[in-house]
């Protein structure tokens, strides 16, 4: 999960790093108030989970309130890179300052964590890395050993911050360093990492992400937000259905991840011969495929007014298809007049023949069988373009 | 012949009695795996009759391999308690551990990984991975067992499904051994890890690789290919459609601005010869092709 810039900074707080006062609006009458609290001048600022807000105008400077109100009105409804902006950070204006950059990562090809800090903040760091690559530290971060002043003393100097800042610098490392490993987070970069002319570190900008995993011991829940799925993910979620809402017009149920990635292409490449249809969601309903979670997954995917056909993909391994026919068979009765358009059926694997046999025999209207994945994915597409 | 499970490994259950581990167990020892111990703590001196034997449960795997000999551990414990029980199977330097478990926080896997790679004696499949099977001869997770046959094609796939998928199409060709090395973003056994294995293994003639979208693993095994791999390998690739920054299903499957795409990992295969699938269907059929041309 990716947080919003105020959320990581609410983070940077509870670990001791120090960010610029400031609160989020939602309104151009909120960010007044905030800006008339902080009797200074304001920085307002989109919070849209994508970069390259400060080209988009999404970043502006407020000398008072009545400035900050006008700003926030602009930006709030902003779409950034097809990101709207729903609220805007109010935060006081800080001046006079070096712009260095740090990050930690997770380093999936070494299977460690990476840090990463430069003395060329402020801009994108690939660029850094492309132009000035002496002027960015890269170093593995064994996870057992984890992050000490001496390394992040180490990190500053490679990375060529002036002496009489890295200190400074590296205690706000180590204590960054604490966000990523206490909060479970996958990534924690803070691109600037302000130093004033009286030697104090802030963050002036953040970017968290959560390991879902984890959300088992933390508080993390509140920072989940809506997105612009008309609450299809969320309501899956509530029924702890792994969804993904996409733009397409196929509904697509089936078990493992792998599987399901592999169903949306295989009916996209189908699709390219009928109308140019899609697919409408990811749903992986796991080994299990008990009646239950079919009903519920169908259910949601229905509810989707995009979608015109659905198409079911299963591989009977250890719940065999005999048992996952069962299910839809239920599922169906349960879903009653819900079922409002075709389902193509697929089962392959244990007791394929069976299973399909026992479709067969419930004949449900709106059911259609087909042995192969292909032959599955053609006939979806053709529904859902007819 | 097989790469790292065969039929005189001796396997040892991690949660063997929880609900889930004892279901696996079941289907393991039916598929013939010599099953010689359950670990969980605080249950030792008890014992689990199942339909082949009475597997003995143990408080710890130190125990359990000084009593059993056992040589694998399979991991079915809950998300939380994974670290704890993945560096206890490390700390006992046991040779593999395939770790099951679904929902592992990546720090913990990091730490495990971390711990494993110092001391240098264990291997890690997983987590988050439907383990792996010697067709014949033995199982080390939960790919079912009866939907393929032994015979010399190898298979390395971060998807469970998927494998089960090729497995099945080509159960009349059969396979030495199939590994699901799983779908976290950082895992113990990767397909380069794989690859090197069938490479080196007489009972294999051909190997089928399934990768999909996120990191770049599929990038960094086509370069091992090219340089180390003279088997025929052919491969698939999932999550083409995959919108950029939404995670589809497994934690690692996730497009990050232009980085982890199905058609870069495609690109690179092809470029170092490998032949890939434009369906599941399509790879079966091109690595039927390879082993009836050999």
């Amino acid at each position: 999960m990716d947080l919003y810039e105020y959320q990581a900074k609410e983070l940077f707080a509870r670990h001791g790093i120090s960010v610029p006062p400031g609160q989020v609006a939602a309104t151009p009458q909120e960010a007044r108030s905030i800006a008339a609290e902080l009797r200074a001048p304001v920085v307002i600022k989109a919070q849209v989970k994508t970069g390259g807000r400060g080209k988009a105008g999404g970043v502006r400077l407020a000398p008072g309130p009545s400035a900050a109100e006008d700003e926030a009105r602009r930006i709030l409804g902003m779409d950034i890179k097809g990101h709207t902006a729903h609220t805007v950070l109010v935060e006081k204006a800080t001046g006079g300052f070096e712009e260095y950059y740090a990050a930690y990562l997770v380093d999936r090809a070494d299977r460690t964590l990476l840090a990463m800090v430069s003395s060329e903040g402020g801009m994108d760091i690939e660029e850094v890395a492309a132009t000035k690559p002496e002027a960015l530290a890269r170093m593995p971060i064994d996870a057992a050993s984890g992050l000490d002043l001496e390394t992040a003393r180490l990190l500053a100097s490679r990375a060529g911050l002036p002496e009489d800042v890295q200190d400074a610098v590296a205690a706000t490392l180590v204590r960054l360093w604490e966000v990523l490993v206490e909060e479970d987070a996958l990534l924690v970069e803070v691109n600037p990492l302000a130093c004033t002319s009286d030697r104090r570190v802030l963050a002036l900008d953040g970017k968290i992400t959560l390991d879902a995993n984890a959300a088992f011991r933390h508080d993390h829940a509140a920072f989940a937000d809506g997105s612009d799925d008309g609450g299809l993910e969320a309501r899956a979620r509530a029924k702890h259905l792994n969804y993904v809402k996409l733009d397409g017009q196929v509904g697509v149920i089936g078990n493992g991840a792998g599987l399901v990635m592999s169903t949306l292409d295989v009916v996209a490449y189908a699709g390219e011969r009928f109308d140019g249809v899609r697919p409408a969601n990811f749903l992986d309903i796991g080994g299990g495929a008990s009646a239950q979670v079919m009903a519920d997954g169908l259910e949601i995917i229905l509810s989707d007014p995009d979608v015109r056909a659905v198409l079911v993909n299963v591989f009977g391994g250890i719940t065999a298809c005999d048992a996952v026919a069962n299910g839809i068979v239920t599922a169906l009765e349960v879903l009653g007049e819900g079922a409002r358009c075709p389902i193509v059926v697929r089962l392959d694997g244990n007791n394929a023949e069976l299973g399909r046999e026992i479709l067969g025999d419930a004949g449900h209207p709106m059911v259609r069988v087909v042995t192969t994945m292909d032959g599955a994915a053609e006939l979806v597409a053709e529904l859902a373009a007819a | 012949m097989a790469i790292f499970l065969t039929k005189d490994s001796k396997v040892l259950i991690q949660g063997m009695t929880g609900a889930e581990g004892t279901r696996h167990t079941a289907r393991m020892l039916a598929a013939g795996t010599d099953i010689v111990a359950g670990v969980t703590p605080g249950k030792g001196g008890q014992a689990v009759d199942f339909a082949e034997r009475r597997v003995p449960v143990f408080g710890s795997v130190a125990e359990a391999m000084a009593e059993t000999g056992a040589d694998v551990s399979v991991v079915f414990v809950p998300p939380r308690f994974a670290r704890g029980a993945v560096e206890e199977a490390v700390d006992a330097e046991i040779p593999l551990c395939v770790v099951i478990t679904e929902g592992v926080p990546v720090h913990d896997t990091l730490r495990f990984w971390a711990r494993a790679r110092a001391t240098g004696k264990t291997r890690i499949i997983g987590p988050n991975c439907p383990g792996l099977i010697s067709p014949g001869q033995s199982s080390a997770g939960i790919i079912p067992a009866d939907i393929t046959s032994a015979g010399r094609i190898g298979l390395v796939s971060k998807s469970g499904t998927l494998t089960y998928q090729l497995m099945y199409e080509l159960r009349d060709i059969g396979f030495s051994t199939a590994v699901g090395i799983g779908g976290d973003p950082v895992i113990g056994t990767t397909h380069i890890d794989a690859l090197q294995a069938f490479q080196d293994d007489p009972g294999t003639d051909a190997i089928v690789m399934i990768g999909e979208i996120g990191g770049d693993a599929e990038e960094r095994a086509a370069a091992y290919i090219e340089q180390h791999v003279t088997k025929p390998v052919v491969a698939y690739v999932a999550g083409f459609t995959a919108p950029e920054g939404k995670t589809m299903g497994h934690a690692g499957a996730i497009v990050s601005g232009s980085a982890g795409t199905a058609q870069a990992k495609k690109e690179a295969l092809e470029k170092v010869g490998v032949r890939v699938g434009k369906t599941p269907s399509e790879t079966a059929r091109l690595m039927r092709d390879t082993v009836q041309t050999r």
